[in-house]
């Protein structure tokens, strides 16, 4: 039998970390009919055995409502993160490989949207859009892509000037086969990790502009929502409200963060033998 | 000298265009908005009640009738001059809710930019110098905890803590509430500001550490660090001497280019402590549709973004001498 190493508790890790996170997704989009249920004659719980995280001024569970706006969050990352690699990865390969001229339109265009804070950019968006979820989504899902962006751009002029490279365009292929076929395999691994460090950017900017009150209505379950309606009933003692949800959501996050972190490792062949 | 001269002014004039594409972008965004300014702040059944005649003229006072390309130009054009046009909510000129707010902020978020700076950058060379220590993997967690930790949640905690449970620390505002302005002391204010720092340069450390680390553990791997311990230097001589002359640089630029995500922080945490400083005047405007004030904030905090940035700039092409130097040979 092979020895256990490092490399194989990362493993175990990654797994279990991807695990959790499913079975956190998956139960709070399940719980969301039990999330809206108003029950008076259970309001203001502290947190118990049946009702983990307690229960609101309304009697709403706060676990259900705490699971289904996490898991809410957490498709909306897997929507912010796919569009936003996306975006990244045909910008920095067109930047860095279309000639000058494109290059210069790429630096700017991240420079442009790096300009304004991003939270601000994601408060004029929503407002473009009329404040709804639509404006949310379409804010989270298309401002996420200039640190990826800058980081591939950095990544093919690097690449250009490798030997293989140089080879594949002396041998007469177009810049756009040369960036296809011989760039993009060097560059997935990349994009890969960059994907999944996209997810707790993402979260937590959607927490941060529902909880500024932009998108939903107060009464659906999003993170962001429980924590400001928490913040409300802080004073009277419900520290609950406010505790227990942003715990679990910064708990998310960390996994996300170790999980990109994980696999940039696990798949960087340089560091195999760590 | 022509050189550096002609360097500062490539950069100036990139920034100025910038700053005119982000403008466009803002106004854009806030025209296109199918919020209509008159609804949400005059109210539907108020409407519905009022002549035709006192309709237009509010639609005239909110400028909803107008083009958007001439808005633009005439909003740009008062802009360079100053007039920031007059904010819809608080009745006042832009130009003075935004100093007011401003210098309100300013302060708060000046403190917390040095603050996480200054630690994240001793934190970072520590864990640098000290690798796979229990000291290093310590630090490390903190980056990514912290670096993981919504700031407005965790100004909530700081707030349960210290506001409702310890009751040490007022839970908001930036004055106590009541008193008038003169009677303000620079006590009640610096009580008041506590708590937003806190948060700030709480959340801010991170990217800083991870940053700083990264260099350090490049700098404690080189040959000349090699040298330098085969001479006999001590850890302490070999950081100081050699480390932080190396990576003060880079760590400067990165610490520029963060003032726009200490603005975006502040933007949350004054929302939770009641500040009235800038980001809660965003927050404001956003919601309540006053289009002027929005606009003049967002072009506004670009501002101070680019200019940061062109800071940076400036001193990685004039202050490091690589850098100069390659520069010269093109």
């Amino acid at each position: 039998m092979k020895q256990w190493n490092s490399r194989k508790t990362m493993y175990c890790f990654f797994v279990l970390s991807i695990i959790f996170l499913a079975v956190v997704t998956v139960i709070g989009y399940f719980s969301y009919d039990k999330a809206m249920v108003v029950d008076f004659s259970r309001k203001n719980l502290p947190p118990s055995f049946s009702y983990p995280f307690g229960t609101d001024w309304m009697g709403r569970d706060m676990f259900a409502r705490t699971m289904t706006g996490i898991s809410m969050s957490i498709m909306l990352g897997v929507l912010a993160a796919a569009v936003s690699s996306v975006i990244a990865f045909s910008l920095g390969i067109i930047g860095a490989s279309m000639g000058k001229a494109a290059d210069g339109f790429v630096s700017g265009l991240i420079d442009l949207v790096m300009g304004i804070p991003h939270i601000l950019l994601l408060v004029l968006i929503s407002f473009a859009l009329g404040k709804g979820f639509k404006g949310v989504v379409t804010g989270i899902a298309i401002t996420h892509w200039t640190s990826l962006a800058r980081l591939i751009r950095g990544e093919v002029l690097q690449l250009k000037e490798s030997q293989y490279i140089k080879i594949a365009e002396k041998l007469g292929h177009g810049k756009l086969k040369t960036a296809v076929k011989h760039m993009t395999p060097h560059l997935l691994p990349q994009v890969l990790v960059g994907f999944v460090l996209l997810f707790p950017h993402a979260i937590l900017h959607e927490a941060g502009i529902t909880f500024l009150g932009f998108g939903l209505p107060p009464e659906q379950p999003a993170v962001g929502i429980i924590l400001s309606e928490g913040m409300k009933y802080l004073t009277m003692g419900s520290w609950w409200l406010a505790l227990f949800p942003g715990l679990l959501l910064t708990i998310v996050v960390v996994l996300f963060h170790l999980v990109g972190d994980i696999l940039g490792r696990l798949i960087d062949p340089g560091r195999i033998h760590q | 000298m022509r050189k550096e001269f002609l360097f500062i002014l490539k950069n100036f004039v990139r920034m100025a265009i910038l700053m005119f594409l982000v403008s466009i972008v803002a106004f854009f965004l806030v025209s296109v908005s199918p919020i209509d300014p008159l609804k949400v702040n005059v109210g539907q059944t108020a409407l519905g009640s009022m002549s035709q005649e006192q309709i237009e003229k509010l639609s005239q006072y909110w400028g909803t009738s107008i083009s958007p390309v001439r808005r633009y130009l005439s909003w740009a054009g008062d802009f360079i001059r100053g007039d920031m046009g007059v904010s819809l909510l608080y009745r006042q000129p832009v130009s003075r809710v935004i100093g007011v707010k401003l210098s309100n902020s300013l302060l708060m978020l000046g403190i917390s930019w040095l603050i996480s700076g200054i630690v994240g950058f001793s934190l970072g060379i520590l864990a640098g110098a000290n690798r796979g220590k229990r000291l290093d993997k310590g630090i490390s967690a903190y980056a990514l905890i912290t670096a993981s930790t919504p700031a407005f949640w965790l100004a909530l905690v700081f707030l349960m803590l210290f506001g409702v449970w310890l009751k040490i620390l007022p839970i908001g505002l930036s004055v106590p509430i009541g008193t008038e302005a003169a009677e303000v002391t620079i006590r009640d204010r610096i009580l008041h500001g506590i708590l937003p720092v806190l948060t700030l340069s709480i959340t801010g450390i991170s990217s800083m550490i991870l940053h700083t680390r990264e260099k350090m553990l490049e700098v404690m791997e080189s040959d000349y660090v090699l040298f330098a311990k085969a001479r006999g230097e001590t850890g302490t001589q070999i950081v100081l001497g050699h480390g932080i002359r190396n990576i003060l640089l880079p760590a400067l630029t990165l610490q520029f280019a963060s003032i726009s995500e200490i603005i975006g922080g502040s933007v949350l945490v004054e929302q939770v402590f009641s500040y009235p400083g800038i980001g809660q005047a965003a927050v404001t405007a956003g919601l309540g549709g006053d289009v002027p004030l929005l606009l003049g904030i967002a072009v506004i905090s670009a501002a101070i973004v680019f200019t940061g940035n062109f800071t940076a700039n400036i001193l990685y092409g004039i202050v490091d001498p690589r850098i100069r130097k390659a520069r010269n040979n093109i």
